[in-house]
């Protein structure tokens, strides 16, 4: 007989909702079956079960929170005779199933990024946002009354995102009235574009899912507020964030590049490959060329540890992506070895499964050095905040038409992007922060260096 | 001596929130005048339900021994042992009271409380004794006495009050019955049921007003059917207290002026609060205490529950109030305030309700659908010969939870308990409908009703 236990499936996880039993008490289950849904802080996952037998019994309920290492089910083996659980800890630690793709240990814990898109993929609006039926996407179950589900349901009002003030916490009627949009508080599930916090002066929202106008304020109503419960998701980013903020002394660089030898080459690229379907986008060439610099620079693709700094032999480059409710940072492994075209794609794949919240946990953890790009959502220049526990991170504006002098000394119109760098002075000096830009932008200036 | 707590009146608050108090290891003192238990124990809830009983099984055994195959030549009742069965029950409860008193380590302080200042508490005990014992915080759990006319006080024999009602020597002959709230309708089950002539008089135009009106057109049908004489919509307008009775002239709606006259005058027209003396209290214009959210009155320190902060004045609601103010207190939570509550009438055929009823609910606009059905479709009901009323539940029209019910029938009193659960868990007619509902049982009407209000009932 085993108990299974709610697994840790990544670094910072503390606790994992329950979304779904995919088996019930009493089915059968062979090593390897898929027996639930869990939703860690980043993403939904698959947990598998390393027993066979049946599925004796269930502790905790869809929707349910539990905390890492809390019994969840009751595997019998085979031959066993049928008994109430026994409370006290089995072998549950060995016997615990994994999440399907949970086999890479993080060479470190790389997690959400202080940032918001990348590049294109940021442009293409987010899925729309997730179920507003009271029940939240893939049928995950909130503690709320009955009513409370039809009245969401009826008001477009998300329940995943509500505090409950009934019995025990579960969530009544008068909460969902609080939160519907219709009562001219926030709606509880708007998206907010996080790196705001994240990137120095607060951009205006362009978040892509649309935001509920705020709502004109006449002078003498009450002020209304309404409390939004922490998502899993937003927690890490609060913790993260202000852990790299208070504990990493950070100091930023900015450079102005020329993007005129990019921006042409792009369109020569794009045109010429069109047929093959070759869409390359502003930030793919920004990667390719950061992944490079970090070869030539590789004193920058460390981390701080402590007693020592850790240098990487591969660049795993971590791409910030705006998702509901926050971001993540999917990981391009190994990027060093892979061309403009192969990262382009791999970008474009990881930041629409990151949408969907359908990323596995070694697929963004372990980066060593991560992207954030507002140029889409207009920003011309920022500050990022380090994603511990990587050295730097690489806050990317968009291209501007502006006047430039060139080397005849005119003023002519030229195209500019501004590339900030924030370091961790722990690891990366000033002079090796301008040694890297540098180099950054020497690729960028004569991009055909990426295509080689 | 200092405790944490001072309670003053050991009735359904008071003795509950000392055992609360108690339980959360305070240290804590109940002062009481009279026996512990309060009202509720002793002149209330479980001495007239005691009575109820008899007056059930006297009926069917009177009037309906034939029906069950029943024959008796001299068919009698011994009305003290009737009355001593109730004082008896009472005293027994009374004294478990006490028993949890000391189980719990309560200090019982037998005596009259009176506030020297907001912490300080002086006992007068019956021998004229008194003791000061000061305390962290005070809960006035004082409660209410039965409220008398104006210009007619009691006086035991011809004008009593309900307490005098349950304990009469003499079973009266005639008896006339002022004011058709609960109080007033079980009396007068009670005595007719026991052959007592019993007129029922109510200003209102329907007797058990708080109630929804088809239950109360049901029980007034009933009642009438039963012999008792009601009189709706009716004021009174004098009364004359006779040597042997009392004489009383009232006017109906349309101005038709009639007079009863009765043995006994039974005054069931309301409570009036009774205070802890020593400190003065802001209160409403009934007199009743005015607390705050944490059920603190406007002295600080002070804090109120139950009868003595108005209505309802329910045994229930006061034990509920009673908890939610301790355990502000002294456990951190969050007090709240009592909004929904069961009401129940122990006559027979039983009334309860909890939540909204329908003209509640055309008041504040809410639309609903109305779902009804008569015990007399119930086997259960059948089967014990119980077929009168029915169960009526109000569901909101767009969701369907549940705003209300009503019973009027066999066990009613019972069967509410399931409804306020699905109110305070905002339950919808698809929970109550996927429910399986032990058959046969009369709480089976309440799935059927729920079916009926959504058109899939299968037994109407």
């Amino acid at each position: 007989m085993a108990e299974i236990t709610m697994p840790k499936l990544s670094d910072t996880m503390t606790e994992g909702t329950l979304v779904s039993w995919k088996k019930k008490a009493g089915d059968k289950v062979s090593s390897g079956d898929v027996i639930a849904e869990v939703e860690t802080d980043k993403a939904t996952m698959e947990m598998e079960s390393f027993e066979d037998g049946v599925l004796a019994e269930i502790y905790i309920q869809e929707g349910q929170k539990v905390a890492v290492g809390e019994k969840i089910a009751r595997v019998q083996g085979k031959g066993e005779a049928a008994a109430p659980a026994a409370s006290g800890s089995d072998k549950a630690a060995d016997k615990q199933p994994v999440p399907t793709a949970e086999k890479a240990a993080a060479q470190a814990g790389t997690n959400v990024a202080p940032a918001t898109a990348s590049g294109a993929q940021a442009f293409e609006a987010p899925a729309a946002s997730p179920a507003t039926s009271g029940d939240a996407p893939a049928g995950r179950r909130v503690k709320a009354s009955p009513l409370a589900r039809k009245t969401a349901a009826s008001q477009s009002v998300n329940l995943s995102g509500l505090t409950g003030t009934g019995p025990g916490g579960r969530i009544i009627q008068r909460d969902v009235l609080g939160a519907a949009p219709s009562s001219g508080g926030q709606a509880a599930t708007s998206p907010t574009l996080t790196a705001a916090a994240a990137a120095a002066p607060t951009p205006k929202p362009s978040t892509p899912a649309p935001v509920p106008p705020a709502p004109a304020k006449k002078p003498g109503l009450p002020q209304k507020e309404t409390r939004v419960a922490l998502s899993g998701m937003r927690k890490t980013i609060a913790d993260r964030l202000l852990q790299s903020k208070t504990t990493i002394p950070h100091f930023y660089l900015h450079i102005e590049v020329d993007a005129e030898p990019m921006a042409k080459l792009r369109a020569e690229v794009n045109a010429a490959g069109e047929k093959e379907g070759i869409k390359i986008s502003v930030n793919d060439f920004i990667l390719k060329a950061v992944t490079k610099a970090l070869t030539l620079v590789p004193k920058v693709n460390a981390s701080f540890a402590g007693d020592s700094v850790v240098e990487f032999s591969s660049v795993n480059l971590a791409v910030a992506v705006a998702v509901d409710d926050g971001l993540i940072t999917p990981v391009v492994r190994n990027a060093e070895s892979k061309s403009l075209t192969e990262i382009s794609l791999e970008v474009k794949d990881l930041a629409a499964r990151a949408r969907s919240k359908k990323l596995k946990p070694d697929e963004y953890q372990g980066g060593t050095f991560t992207v954030s790009n507002l140029g889409a959502y207009g920003i011309d220049r920022f500050d990022a905040i380090i994603n511990p526990p990587q050295a730097a991170i690489l806050s990317v504006g968009g291209i501007i038409k502006k006047p430039v002098v060139n080397k005849a000394g005119e003023i002519v119109a030229g195209q500019r992007i501004d590339l900030g760098l924030s370091c961790d002075h722990r690891v990366v000096d000033g002079a090796l922060g301008a040694q890297y830009l540098a180099e950054l932008r020497r690729l960028l200036e004569w991009p055909l260096l990426l295509l080689m | 001596m200092n405790y944490d707590l001072i309670v003053i009146g050991g009735g359904p608050a008071g003795y509950v929130g000392a055992i609360r108090a108690a339980q959360l290891g305070k240290k804590v003192a109940v002062i009481e005048r009279d026996r512990a238990g309060g009202t509720c124990l002793n002149w209330g809830c479980i001495p007239t339900k005691s009575l109820l009983r008899n007056a059930e099984l006297y009926h069917t055994l009177s009037h309906r021994a034939a029906e069950f195959g029943f024959k008796f030549d001299n068919l009698s009742f011994d009305w003290s042992k009737i009355i001593g069965r109730s004082r008896g029950v009472s005293d027994k409860m009374a004294k478990g009271i006490e028993f949890l008193f000391k189980k719990n380590k309560i200090d019982y302080l037998r005596g009259e409380g009176t506030f020297k200042d907001a912490k300080t508490v002086v006992v007068k005990a019956a021998d004229g004794k008194e003791e000061t014992h000061t305390a962290g915080a005070v809960f006035i759990a004082t409660g209410t006495a039965t409220r008398a006319l104006p210009d007619l006080p009691f006086n035991g024999s011809t004008v009593i009050g309900a307490r005098h009602a349950m304990t009469l020597e003499k079973q009266p002959k005639r008896m006339a019955i002022m004011g058709a709230g609960a109080i007033g309708v079980e009396f007068a089950y009670f005595y007719n049921a026991f052959g007592t002539q019993v007129t029922l008089i109510e200003m209102l135009p329907r007797i058990l007003p708080v109630e929804d009106e088809e239950i109360s057109a049901t029980l007034q049908k009933s009642f009438t059917k039963s012999g008792i004489k009601v009189l709706t919509g009716t004021k009174v307008e004098k009364t004359e207290v006779l040597p042997d009775g009392v004489r009383i002239t009232a006017k109906d709606e349309k101005g038709a002026t009639q007079t009863v006259e009765a043995d006994v005058l039974l005054v069931a027209i309301g409570v009036t609060p009774v205070l802890p003396g020593g400190l003065e209290f802001k209160r409403d214009a009934r007199g009743y205490l005015q607390t705050d959210d944490s059920y603190q009155t406007n002295v600080p320190g002070v804090y109120a529950g139950g009868d003595i902060i108005g209505p309802p004045w329910l045994a229930h609601v006061a034990s509920w109030e009673a908890i939610q103010c301790i355990e502000g207190l002294f456990h951190g939570k969050k007090p709240r305030k009592v909004t929904v509550f069961p009401g129940c009438t122990y006559c027979q055929p039983q009334v309860a309700s909890v939540g909204l009823t329908e003209r509640a609910a055309k008041d504040k606009g809410i639309r609903y659908k109305v779902g009804k059905f008569p015990f007399l479709a119930s086997g259960k009901a059948q089967a014990v010969g119980e077929g009168d009323g029915f169960v009526k539940i109000l569901f909101g029209e767009e969701h369907g939870e549940v705003l209300g019910a009503h019973i009027v029938g066999p066990e009613a009193t019972e069967l509410i308990a399931e409804m306020g659960l699905a109110i305070t868990l905002e339950a919808t007619h698809e929970e109550i409908e996927a429910t399986i509902h032990a058959h046969p049982t009369l709480a089976e009407a309440i799935h059927e009703a729920t079916g009926a209000a959504f058109g899939q009932a299968i037994h109407i």
